[in-house]
């Protein structure tokens, strides 16, 4: 079967979905294992476009649903070479068992993941409810904030995954619809370049070669359960940032554009920091300009990467602020947020006197407008100028009824 | 080209080379080892194999140590025949882009499952394998309930046996649903070759394996595998057991090419009474009862009919 290399402009028209299928069509995957659901739809459906025009040599199997999806992509991650596909939601809920076992058995695989709310009530819109419960599964989770980060993110995914070092399988995260169907400029790489980037595949432990037999997904029980899990961990916590960093610093040299752990956005002299996730970052970056031009001297801080949780540099980056807000766009059902709770841990048994409040918002794709985070903003100086916190530490934005506030 | 293994005796295949240790963690007198070696023994292609959580995945997979001289993957419950369907789509890209380290190798992909994980759960997995036309084979290792979890019943489990979870007791004779008719459903997916086996007709058993890896596209095969545990017999009495369950037509052996051609590979010179068959196992002792005994009569009308029926498909061709 033929395969063409495709002709791209500089800067293409795409949404998020279609920047992703691009990058694993220039990744030349050797196996895509894909169940659609909205809103990550596109993303399988340009990918079989591309099959059915010539532009892929790779297997495309079209299972199911999502849990054979996954675990088509671990046989075929088993048997040594590129996977990736793409999910969303009830489908991510669906293929939860197999993530486990996906980075349990250190399988590099890709995965799309177009952030969307979980029923019930049944939602289509997005927020980061599933993005929520990948956190524990081990893989390593990218985020993006618009088209051009998912088409960047995905070849930083393949390269920091398969690394022989990692051998980890990795997310790449959008929000549904605010980035997979909303259409932006995205800068793009020829296929050459953006191949060079990735590289060939380079298999271990693959079920492919048969001089050299292997079993993969043993049983251990009390034995040896807690030492595999152990390792893994560990090498999330110090092996994947190093790999990733350089994966960022040579993505810089290739193309001129910075990624890092955590994006800083006017924290050096800041007083007030929004801390979020997703597209949020850029409405929340566009309102703290505003406020400094009101006196407020607010900062955004962005997460690039949620798992392995960038402990030190959310440390780093948040020295010196005097009030913080979390924003957690997933339901706690019973806690505080996600975020709220990591950044705590973050700055506790620090010097900081940063006052930390958590804000939930945006569920089942409700808008944060910039109006929101303008007062949200002001809430922060208000503590600042109070020197305690004024408000519950967790509230809620956007919700109709009258005002909900916990804690 | 297959090379597919040509033994002619039981001398030589039980001293044939083995890709499957003895070294395993089953019950003495389990069929599933008998099984997996005489489907191992079929062929000496090199083998892509996965095994869906159950007996045979945790008594010979256990860290450090494995059973299998083949490449093996294990994934969970439900998904074994996605495992392979994986590896096979896997082995037909890197074909196709030349980056096979040994590209003249002819591999068989195959997935081993219990009855709980193929009737029941890995339903789905499996149809989905089937109407895709992977070039796999799944092989169920039908003992008829979740032996490895302590005998729950599953949708293979018959009727009046006695299950965990469908005690017979007091008022009750024990499961009270007929079992799936799994064969069939698969054959229905139009799948080049789906058949019934045997461990203790093993000549029957390795010809069909060989006819299944022979075939291009999904290959469904059912074997039956007496349990010594959950059945209660004699762990000695394994190839008993099984000659009682295929001479009673209780497993009737056939094979359904193309999902309509339906052949009887196996007529019994003489066939048993369903009695006895039920007779050799604890798990049917309550059916001899007074109170049920009447279950005995229509465990026997069943199995007339259904062969019955076996008989007027393969003289209809059909």
């Amino acid at each position: 079967m033929a395969f063409d290399k495709m002709k791209l402009r500089d800067i293409e028209v795409w949404d998020g979905n279609f920047a992703a299928a691009q990058a694993m069509r220039q990744c030349q995957i050797d196996v895509v294992s894909a169940y659609p659901i909205t809103p990550s739809t596109p993303i399988v459906e340009g990918y079989a476009k591309f099959l059915a025009d010539g532009y892929v040599e790779g297997e495309f199997v079209m299972v199911e649903s999502e849990h054979a999806a996954m675990s088509g992509c671990i046989g075929a991650a088993g048997a040594g070479g590129r996977v990736a596909t793409a999910t969303s939601s009830q489908g991510f809920a669906l293929m939860v068992e197999t993530l486990y076992q996906a980075s349990g058995m250190r399988l590099p695989i890709v995965l799309n993941v177009v952030n969307r709310a979980l029923a019930a009530p049944l939602n289509v819109n997005g927020d980061h409810s599933d993005m929520y419960l990948g956190r524990d599964s081990g893989w390593i989770q990218f985020d993006a904030y618009c088209p051009q980060d998912a088409y960047d993110l995905n070849f930083i995914a393949f390269r920091v995954a398969e690394d022989h070092d990692v051998r980890l399988p990795a997310m790449v995260h959008q929000d549904g619809f605010m980035t997979s169907h909303t259409a932006q400029g995205v800068h793009t790489m020829d296929d050459d370049t953006a191949y060079s980037f990735v590289g060939e595949f380079k298999p271990m432990n693959d079920m492919l070669d048969f001089e050299h037999p292997v079993t993969h997904g043993v049983q251990t029980e009390e034995d040896w359960h807690f030492e595999h899990k152990a390792r893994q961990h560990n090498d999330l916590m110090t092996k994947v940032f190093p790999k990733i960093e350089a994966a960022f610093d040579d993505f810089e040299k290739l193309t001129g554009r910075r990624y890092n752990l955590v994006e800083k956005y006017d924290l050096d002299d800041a007083d007030v920091v929004v801390v979020c996730m997703g597209t949020s970052v850029e409405t929340a970056r566009e309102v703290a300009l505003e406020m400094r031009e009101k006196g407020i001297k607010a900062g955004v801080l962005g997460l690039r990467v949620i798992r392995p949780f960038p402990f030190f540099q959310i440390q780093e980056a948040l020295k010196g602020i005097k009030a913080i807000a979390a924003l957690d766009r997933s339901s706690p059902n019973g806690a505080p947020g996600m975020l709220f709770n990591e950044l705590a841990g973050c700055l506790f048994n620090t010097d900081t006197n940063a006052m930390l409040s958590g804000y939930v918002y945006g569920l089942g794709g409700r808008d944060l407008t910039k109006r929101h985070l303008t007062d949200l903003y002001v809430e922060l100086q208000a503590n600042v100028d109070a020197g305690k916190i004024t408000t519950p530490l967790q509230q809620f934005i956007g919700v109709r009824g009258p005002k909900l506030a916990f804690l | 080209m297959s090379e597919m293994k040509k033994i002619k005796n039981l001398k030589e295949f039980s001293t044939s080379a083995d890709r499957f240790e003895g070294a395993n963690l089953l019950c003495p007198g389990c069929a599933h080892s008998i099984i997996v070696r005489e489907v191992l023994n079929a062929t000496n292609d090199d083998l892509i194999l996965s095994a869906s959580t159950g007996c045979l995945e945790v008594c010979t997979a256990v860290y450090p140590y494995t059973s299998w001289d083949a490449s093996w993957i294990h994934i969970g419950f439900e998904n074994g025949s996605t495992a392979v369907a994986g590896a096979e789509a896997m082995y037909n890209a890197l074909k196709r882009k030349g980056r096979l380290k040994q590209p003249d190798r002819n591999p068989k992909f195959v997935s081993f499952a219990g009855d709980g994980a193929s009737y029941d759960i890995g339903f789905q997995w499996i149809s989905g394998c089937m109407e895709r036309g992977h070039n796999i084979m799944h092989i169920v290792l039908d003992n008829e309930v979740y032996a490895n979890t302590g005998g729950q019943r599953s949708s293979s489990t018959p009727i009046g046996s006695s299950a965990t979870t469908a005690p017979a007791g007091r008022v009750s004779y024990g499961e009270k649903k007929n079992k799936k008719d799994m064969v069939a459903i698969m054959a229905s997916h139009n799948i080049p070759y789906s058949a019934q086996v045997a461990p203790n007709k093993w000549k029957d058993m390795v010809k069909k394996i060989q006819h299944g890896m022979a075939v291009e596209g999904p290959v469904f095969i059912n074997a039956v595998s007496p349990c010594t545990t959950e059945w209660k017999f004699d762990p000695k009495d394994t190839m008993m057991l099984t000659d009682l369950a295929t001479d009673s037509l209780v497993f009737p052996l056939y094979e359904i090419i193309d999902g309509c051609e339906l052949n009887i590979t196996y007529r019994p010179k003489n066939v048993l009474p369903v009695e006895e068959y039920l007779a050799a196992q604890g798990r049917f002792k309550h059916l001899f009862k007074d109170e049920y005994k009447h279950l005995i009569g229509e465990w026997q009308k069943r199995i007339d009919a259904n062969w019955e029926y076996l008989n007027r498909r393969e003289e209809a061709r059909v």
